[in-house]
């Protein structure tokens, strides 16, 4: 909303300057985006001037040289290309120091050989009309010499604000009037609207309004203009249209436009002698219906729009946008000037089906009261009669409920609850007067205030809370609050254990050297078949959005993957060498079926990364996250389709069953030449699943009071036998006294048989109670060696 | 006797003194004290002496012996000495050279740094965390959060929606009423956390991170949100910092606040010309909204314990891509997300 303060200061001036009145402003609520400077600068070069002659330039077809009285005697010498200037005109002249609205400054020139000093300005160049055509002609009461800034709106700042969706109220000038009353202090003067020129008798309007759909329509209202003379409109009106950013149009759009501004409410006007049948019908559109809006769109419509028709058909689509069929035009002699309310749902539904937002449909989506229709039509009234000369047809159509709007609510606020709340004594009187100041009456009470809502904030303020908001902004929530912390009441802030353990999780992979990285959810559907997904993979079970941004990226991720690869390929086409990534967030996966009770996909934090080399590399790195969470993973031989066949993994946690929780491996070679990459493997799990596994307090075990005694032995096994598999066969057999046994070397060649592999495994014997000695592990390890080759084919090797 | 004792004594003392290294040395060792040499020798045959010799002899043979001995010692440690001086000094390398094996480091994201640095800020002032589905229902996203029927963020136009009832959750509010259903007051969390609008330009991206507070309990004050922000901004970004709060507009607050944070730049570092890049010279920048939770939101969840006359609270929100980028200067939203790794390093 763009607030012209000369036009502000009409109703409230405070005595501060703009940038002042700005802040006071923001900090009580109407936030100021910036504050502009609208038309043109350095007002002391903008004079009042008379053309004494105008004759043709010698040297330019298009050019008349004039000389100019610009007061005191003084003449001019002024080279003009309007084609209208004469002699005898009184004309706005700006002189050399001047500065144009479009921020050029203007100096002694010399057009054509012929000196010219300064310029007879057309409006567009004083940003008070849009009008380039000629040179804008002045009274001839004015005085030569007298300063333009007295007869014209040269130049005003604009207030950018940023109005709140709860304050329509505020989307007029007077509203924001008020705002800056509340604010200052500063008076406020009486409402435009205070004096309606017009008449409320039951005459005949020559025109009748049925209103059908009364639930989306409340209130209509008009009032019928005849005599009426179709014009520009006077520049201070096109110069506060211009500087509110609207193009001034002629005097009656002009009027239904500075209407709006300035009260908020949109107004409409239909020339009368065009509305076919004298008959105007409020009424829900038949699906299908067409409009032709005043922006010359046909629109098709649904049942559920609200049109105003006339006997040929839809004129309007009420409280979006008029029709051009009976838009007012040149020849126009006879207006209707409607102000009417409208359903502030359907407005915005309405709006949002037809792509099609106006000033009107941003006001009434927003809820305006029903009275405010009125206070559109007093300040109309008085506009048409003052610049259209018409003659005002007694009387008023009114129809719909709103017609006698409800009582306003009476809402108690208590003394304590304002306290209470807010933290800061305030005094009953200081609340009274605060809201006083924005139209709210208040009556005494015991405990507090009796307060009366305006009709303007009906919607907005509709509880005990939202009068302390009201009187907080205005106290002061910022100067006046002291800085307290909460009681707390033992409430004690921790990490919880999962998250806790995410962290280190995390760390874990950082210390180690991965950087993290942070991907888009969005995962665009081609993806699928780049990671070479199959047709029932569970990880096609997108959450899939309706309105994505772009096809690209309709899909929610079902695996971390795809931004790994993603953020690899941007880094190698820039050359960027890669340590490793990992990445720590949600994967979606949809359901095969909703219920009452389960609405919402299934979502978990999944951690995953992308590292140069094997599958080895990767799952380095998830050994060591795993340990770190103290949880116990075990690997098993699996295939996933974007991975190797033969050199991936599913990564399991606990027994009997294990859990599968994730996977690692090589990518597949045809994935990782899709993202441009070389050899690189990945892991990603669950890690939700793994972090509820994992050992959250270790408990104490003597491994100190007697030592533990270890002993290596190679086995030659076929090389088909997973090492997995061996390692759980020594396990077994090794019983209690084997704390540990893990492979260290791998040995295949000239040494041992053709398909056979040696494994060398690092053998750790502990007993609790005593020091152990050859004698109590011998056994033990031919018991191994035993069960390694009854089981396995097992050898022991040299 | 005593006349060869002590020849041997200057000759071994002269050879000891003037020995060049420690296995010469041990030559010597063997040459007067080891089991053939003469002076031991002399002390074995003592008995073989005429009684009256044998006191003198054996006397004088010891206090060389155990001089020697010493004296071997003390050129011992002498020799070894300057042995290691000449290995340390052969021993210099170029400190300047790196480290080796180097030990990579990672990074953490700035995103994740950044939250992590708030949370724990916030966990100091008693809050705990919790996370809520990023995928959402409309009635937790929207309705229960008292926004209105037409409220514009309903629209598809801003928000992603995956049916008529669920859309990609367009604030961690939602948390804010699945929190107080699982739990009656007093309630104090955060919820950090992905969330997703549908803009995309030089300052927006449609996923983007904020951080959620709620502070719940029956005497909750505003003055105690404007506090607890304090606390907050001066954690972040310095302790001279002040906030201010301007009144604004939220469904799911009354009173409702924005927060704006001084600026934390030197402002009389750069030349009056330029305009400080954080402020914009207005002195403060904007980093929150905030407010009071609004009745309506509580009667949602009455029948948990939350009776809006008898509790209240504050609730804030913030987006962490802002926080992180006004601290550490990042001029584009986007590259937070393109990973580059020339960026990556730069944070965490």
């Amino acid at each position: 909303m763009r607030v012209p303060v000369e036009w502000l200061y009409e109703y409230c001036a405070p005595d501060l300057p703009v940038q002042e009145l700005a802040t006071r402003l923001a900090m009580t609520g109407t936030e100021v985006d910036r504050i502009e400077h609208h038309g043109v600068r350095a007002l002391e070069h903008f004079v009042v001037g008379r053309v004494l002659s105008a004759q043709q330039h010698p040297d330019a077809d298009r050019l008349k040289v004039c000389v100019v009285d610009v007061g005191d005697g003084e003449q001019s010498q002024i080279v003009c290309g309007a084609p209208n200037v004469a002699a005898g005109q009184t004309v706005a002249v700006a002189r050399p120091g001047s500065v144009m609205a479009d921020g050029t400054k203007l100096k002694q020139a010399k057009l054509r050989g012929l000196e010219s000093n300064g310029m007879i300005l057309a409006e567009d160049e004083l940003g008070i009309g849009s009008d380039h055509a000629g040179t804008m002609v002045l009274d001839d009461v004015l005085e030569p010499g007298s300063p333009l800034a007295g007869v014209l709106p040269l130049s005003t700042d604009v207030l950018e604000l940023e109005i709140t969706p709860n304050r329509p109220d505020c989307l007029g000038v007077y509203g924001v009037a008020r705002e800056a009353h509340a604010a200052t202090g500063a008076r406020l003067r009486d409402a435009p609207w205070e004096q309606d020129p017009g008449t409320f008798d039951d005459s005949d309007l020559g025109v009748a309004v049925v209103v059908e759909a009364r639930d989306l329509c409340p209130r209509f209202t008009a009032r019928a203009f005849h005599d009426v003379t179709i014009g520009p409109s006077p520049p201070w009106l096109k110069a506060r249209l211009m500087a509110c950013g609207q193009r001034p149009i002629n005097n009656v759009v002009d009027i239904t436009n500075y209407v709006m501004l300035l009260t908020a409410q949109p107004m409409h006007a239909f020339d009368l002698d065009r509305v076919e049948g004298a008959r105007l019908v409020v009424r829900r559109a038949t699906k299908g219906e067409q409009v032709v809006t005043l922006d010359d769109q046909t629109r098709t419509v649904d049942g559920e729009v609200c049109l105003i028709a006339d006997d040929a058909g839809p004129t309007s689509i009420g409280g979006v946008m008029g029709g051009n069929r009976s838009e007012v035009q040149d020849d126009t002699t006879s207006v209707l000037m409607e102000a009417a309310s409208w359903d502030a749902a359907n407005i915005h539904a309405t709006s949002l089906k037809l792509g099609l937002r106006s000033e009107a449909s941003a006001r009434f989506e927003k809820g305006l009261a029903p009275e405010q229709a009125l206070d559109g039509q007093a300040v109309a009234t008085k506009l048409m009669l003052e610049l259209t000369g018409a003659t005002l047809v007694p009387g008023t159509i009114d129809v719909g409920s709103g017609s006698r709007p409800p009582e306003p609510a009476v809402l108690r606020l208590r003394d304590k609850r304002v306290v209470g709340l807010l933290g800061v004594a305030i005094t009953r009187s200081q609340s009274a007067m605060h809201l006083q100041r924005l139209g709210f009456e208040t009556a005494e009470r015991p405990d507090g205030l009796d307060v009366t809502v305006p009709p303007w904030r009906r919607n907005d303020v509709t509880r005990e809370a939202d009068l302390i908001e009201e009187v907080a902004r205005l106290h002061g929530v910022n100067d006046q609050l002291p800085t307290t912390l909460p009681r707390r009441r033992g409430a004690v802030g921790v990490l919880a254990p999962a998250q806790r353990l995410r962290r280190r999780a995390e760390d874990v992979l950082v210390g180690r050297g991965l950087h993290e990285i942070v991907g888009w959810s969005f995962d665009p559907p081609a993806r699928d078949d780049r990671l070479r997904l199959a047709a029932g993979d569970p990880r096609r079970a997108h959450v899939v959005i309706e309105n994505p941004m772009s096809e690209d990226g309709a899909n929610m991720r079902t695996t971390l993957l795809g931004s790994l690869l993603d953020v690899a390929r941007h880094n190698a086409a820039r050359g960027q060498a890669l340590r490793g990534i990992f990445e720590s967030g949600r994967v979606y996966l949809a359901r095969d079926s909703y219920t009452r009770s389960v609405t919402l996909p299934h979502e978990h934090h999944a951690l995953g990364a992308l590292v140069p080399g094997d599958v080895f590399a990767a799952k380095g790195y998830l050994e060591a996250l795993l340990r770190a969470l103290r949880v116990e993973g075990t690997f098993a031989s699996a295939s996933e389709p974007f991975l190797h066949p033969g050199r991936s993994a599913a990564v399991q946690i606990g027994s009997h069953p294990p859990t599968v929780v994730g996977w690692v491996g090589d990518v597949h070679p045809l994935v990782a030449r899709d993202w441009d990459l070389a050899a690189v493997a990945a892991f990603e799990i669950d890690l939700d699943a793994v972090v509820a596994a994992a050992r959250l307090v270790p408990e104490y075990e003597d491994l100190t009071s007697f030592p533990e005694l270890r002993e290596d032995i190679a086995i030659v096994v076929d090389e088909t036998v997973p090492a997995a598999t061996v390692l759980d066969a020594v396990r077994a057999a090794g019983g209690n006294l084997l704390a540990h046994a893990e492979v260290f070397d791998v040995y295949r060649g000239e040494q041992i048989a053709a398909g056979r592999t040696s494994l060398a495994i690092a053998l750790t014997f502990r007993a609790r109670d005593r020091t152990l000695t050859d004698a109590d592990v011998a056994p033990l390890r031919e018991k191994i060696v035993k069960r390694l080759a009854e089981q396995l084919g097992g050898e022991l090797r040299g | 006797m005593t006349q060869r004792i002590a020849e041997l004594r200057a000759e071994a003392e002269a050879a000891i003194s003037a020995a060049a290294g420690s296995a010469e040395l041990e030559q010597l060792r063997v040459r007067y004290l080891g089991r053939k040499a003469e002076l031991p020798n002399i002390l074995r045959a003592i008995a073989t002496l005429p009684p009256e010799e044998r006191g003198p002899t054996g006397k004088a043979a010891n206090q060389v012996r155990q001089a020697l001995e010493g004296l071997i010692a003390q050129r011992s440690e002498q020799l070894a000495g300057g042995e290691l001086e000449q290995q340390l000094r052969r021993d210099v390398v170029d400190v300047t050279l790196p480290g080796a094996p180097p030990q990579p480091l990672g990074r953490l994201h700035l995103l994740t740094a950044t939250r992590r640095e708030i949370e724990d800020v916030f966990l100091g002032l008693g809050f705990r965390i919790a996370e809520g589905p990023e995928v959402e229902t409309v009635y937790y996203n929207f309705d229960a959060l008292n926004h209105a029927p037409t409220h514009p963020a309903r629209d598809r136009q801003d928000t992603f929606y995956v049916t008529d009832d669920v859309v990609l959750r367009t604030h961690t509010s939602p948390m804010q009423i699945r929190a107080m259903e699982a739990q009656p007051p007093p309630l104090y969390l955060i919820i950090p956390g992905r969330v997703y609008r549908r803009d995309n330009d030089a300052t927006h991206t449609p996923q983007f991170h904020q951080i959620e507070g709620l502070a719940v309990d029956e005497d909750i004050t505003l003055a105690d949100l404007k506090g607890t922000l304090l606390a907050f901004a001066r954690a972040i970004f310095g302790s001279d910092r002040e906030v201010r709060l301007r009144p604004h507009f939220f469904p799911f607050t009354e009173p409702s606040v924005e927060v704006d944070v001084s600026c934390f730049m030197a402002h009389d570092s750069h030349p009056p010309a330029q305009r400080c890049r954080v402020c914009k010279d207005t002195g403060w920048v904007e980093i929150l909204g905030s407010g009071m939770v609004d009745p309506n939101v509580f009667s949602y969840v009455a029948e948990y314990g939350y009776d809006p006359e008898k509790i209240q609270g504050f609730a804030f929100g913030m987006g962490i891509e802002r926080i992180a980028m006004l601290k550490h200067g990042v001029p584009d939203l986007r590259l937070l997300y393109d990973n580059d790794v020339r960026f990556l390093e730069q944070f965490g």
